[in-house]
């Protein structure tokens, strides 16, 4: 079931004792400690908190400095710092129009920077190549493409970064098999993907990034209408991936059942950085701007599912 | 029966019509992928311009087609990248100004009157030459190249162009060379099929094959085998009934289309209600968690067994 480690694994994992869940779990039980207080005081730019990630050390696998961006004129991104260093695993969080997106768009190059500088596995953007190196997990589109597409051949696609214009060796299908269990589609290679659920097409599109075995991924909005069946099982593929020493940078709209995962949460405002440090911890979340949850007590039944899935 | 395989000009108005058969459905499953059926229609108007350029210059219009179509697609793929707002009426230009000027180009050459046009605008099988042969084949040649050999590569763009973008394919040149590759099929279909047709060619052959189809490749294939049934029938029918045979084989196709999603709507339901039972067997456990939870009180221990099953 588990994947090998990517080509580069010797130097991606130096002691990565995998912290499976970073000792958060407790602090996920309702009956949490002061909420917000605390995330404010640990807040310092470079957390040196959990001993179980390589954090300030390590190098860094995506740095973004003062980047600026603008999309039909209008300022998205307003001098944005973000550094995520190897084994991390970083939450983009934001409301809205906050421009979470655009920066992790601006990161896989697809919104060009007005202003900054990107580098990404120590090369600077414009240099780099090694897009193997990266999974990309773009926002889910509800649109379908017009011609039908197994799900096999939609995550073999990911599999390009690797082969180029080869034609598909034995790997490179045994990568796609991998892929497919890992996110629990395996049964379903064959079928259309017109035909999936929204949570199964996501899976679909994780599958697709992992099947390059990449070093580094970036999701976009992984969890948007995501059935919960479908949230355990990308909870635990990401679990996986994490241990094995995957870099993980995401947008989330919350922080939801991924929380024990993330190791640090970065928190944007109208295109500027408002918090860089541990993520806002249970009913925290509650608290991030703009962040508007409207029903008023039906999360008693939300709770123990968080709760259950990664304990 | 086979006794119009006698007839030389036949024999060659039969492998054109092979050619055609392949390579329109080919290419049109990645313009129809990337909701640009309209492409081949443009392509189409503007080797117009080239066909009447061959007769202005002597030269055979096969290749002059190619390269002014070559050169109309590389420009609708360009206005696609940067004209986002203006896209639509550039393209119209484009459509109608390929059409005007190979109506304009054909009355002012010696040869050329808009009769010579007729048989390019809806093909014809009396006037495909030995050196057209020579030339489609090669052209045809290029076009199974690109289209399948490329077919991963060129399936991974149309079906999500970001993406393929961040895995550091060659989006850009794929673009160009799929605009170009369109463009040199339009010129190999057009003796047969006709300009004003080709189109047609490209995309019901697909339409069709997509009804009964769960995958790309096998779309790919069945249209493939479509294309091929309805351009070779059409022809025959064009020899005994003397009509231009881009009109019979479109009109074929159509019919193939009609009767395979007739026959094709059984089986999407059957296949609708098999999806439907299995996603009722995925999301049951939910409202099974939900309803327990309020309902026990120690939403903690119930909850989560449930969801894991």
């Amino acid at each position: 079931m588990k994947p090998e480690p990517p080509a580069t694994a010797p130097a991606t994992a130096p002691g990565t004792v995998p912290g499976t869940v970073p000792g958060s779990a407790p602090g996920t039980a309702p009956t949490a400690e002061a909420p917000a207080a605390t995330s404010a005081e640990t807040s310092a730019e470079t957390p040196a908190e959990p001993p179980d990630e390589p954090s300030a050390e390590a190098p860094a696998v995506i740095s973004l400095r003062g980047a600026t961006a603008s999309l039909g004129g209008r300022p998205v991104l307003r001098g944005v710092d973000l550094t995520v260093r190897r084994g991390e695993v970083v939450a983009l969080l934001g409301a809205n129009g906050s421009g979470k997106s655009t920066a992790v768009r601006s990161v896989v190059g697809q919104v060009p920077l007005s202003g900054g500088e990107l580098r990404l596995f120590d090369t600077p953007s414009r240099r780099f190549r090694d897009w193997a190196r990266i999974g990309y997990v773009p926002q889910r589109t509800t649109a379908a493409s017009g011609v039908p597409a197994t799900v096999r051949e939609v995550v073999s696609s990911g599999r390009l970064a690797r082969r180029r214009l080869g034609p598909p060796r034995a790997a490179d299908r045994a990568a796609v098999r991998r892929a497919l269990e890992l996110v629990g589609m395996a049964d379903r290679a064959k079928d259309s993907v017109s035909a999936l659920s929204g949570g199964q097409h996501q899976r679909v599109l994780i599958a697709r990034a992992l099947a390059g075995e990449p070093e580094l991924l970036i999701m976009d909005e992984p969890m948007a209408g995501v059935d919960l069946a479908s949230q355990e099982i990308l909870a635990g593929t990401l679990r996986e991936q994490v241990a094995l020493g995957a870099t993980v940078l995401l947008v989330l709209h919350e922080l939801g059942p991924l929380e024990p995962l993330i190791d640090r949460a970065v928190v944007l405002r109208d295109g500027c950085v408002v918090h860089d440090g541990p993520p806002p911890k249970a009913v925290g979340q509650h608290a991030l701007p703009g962040h508007d949850h409207v029903h008023p007590h039906a999360a008693h039944d939300a709770e123990p599912i968080r709760t259950g899935l990664l304990t | 029966m086979l006794e119009i395989l006698d007839y030389a000009f036949m024999q060659r108005a039969l492998i054109a019509a092979v050619l055609v058969g392949i390579t329109a459905p080919a290419v049109g499953i990645y313009l129809v992928q990337r909701r640009q059926a309209i492409m081949g229609d443009g392509i189409g108007h503007v080797a117009l311009t080239g066909v009447a350029l061959g007769f202005l210059t002597g030269t055979n219009p096969v290749w002059t087609a190619v390269a002014v179509s070559a050169l109309g697609a590389i420009l609708m793929e360009l206005i696609r990248w940067y004209g986002k707002t203006r896209g639509d009426l550039a393209l119209a230009m484009l459509f109608y100004g390929g059409m005007a000027g190979g109506v304009l180009l054909i009355n002012l050459s010696p040869t050329g009157s808009n009769a010579n046009l007729t048989t390019y605008l809806f093909g014809s099988i009396t006037t495909v030459s030995r050196e057209d042969v020579t030339a489609i084949s090669c052209l045809a040649a290029f076009v199974v190249l690109i289209t399948l050999g490329l077919r991963r590569q060129l399936f991974a763009v149309c079906q999500d162009e970001e993406f393929a973008r961040v895995t550091g394919l060659p989006v850009r040149t794929l673009n160009l060379l799929l605009a170009i590759t369109a463009a040199v099929t339009v010129t190999v279909a057009m003796r047969v099929v006709g300009l004003l047709l080709v189109s047609a060619l490209m995309v019901v052959p697909v339409a069709a094959a997509q009804q009964a189809t769960r995958g790309f490749a096998m779309t790919l294939a069945l249209a493939v085998a479509i294309g091929v049934v309805v351009t070779l029938s059409g022809t025959v029918f064009s020899f005994y009934e003397d009509v231009p045979p881009g009109a019979s084989i479109v009109v074929l196709a159509i019919g193939v289309f009609a009767v395979i999603t007739a026959l094709a709507a059984p089986l999407a339901r059957r296949r609708a209600r098999r999806t439907a039972v299995a996603e009722e067997r995925c999301t049951l456990p939910l409202p099974g968690a939900r309803a327990a939870a309020p309902g026990t009180g120690s939403p903690g221990t119930g909850g989560p067994d449930d969801v894991l099953v």
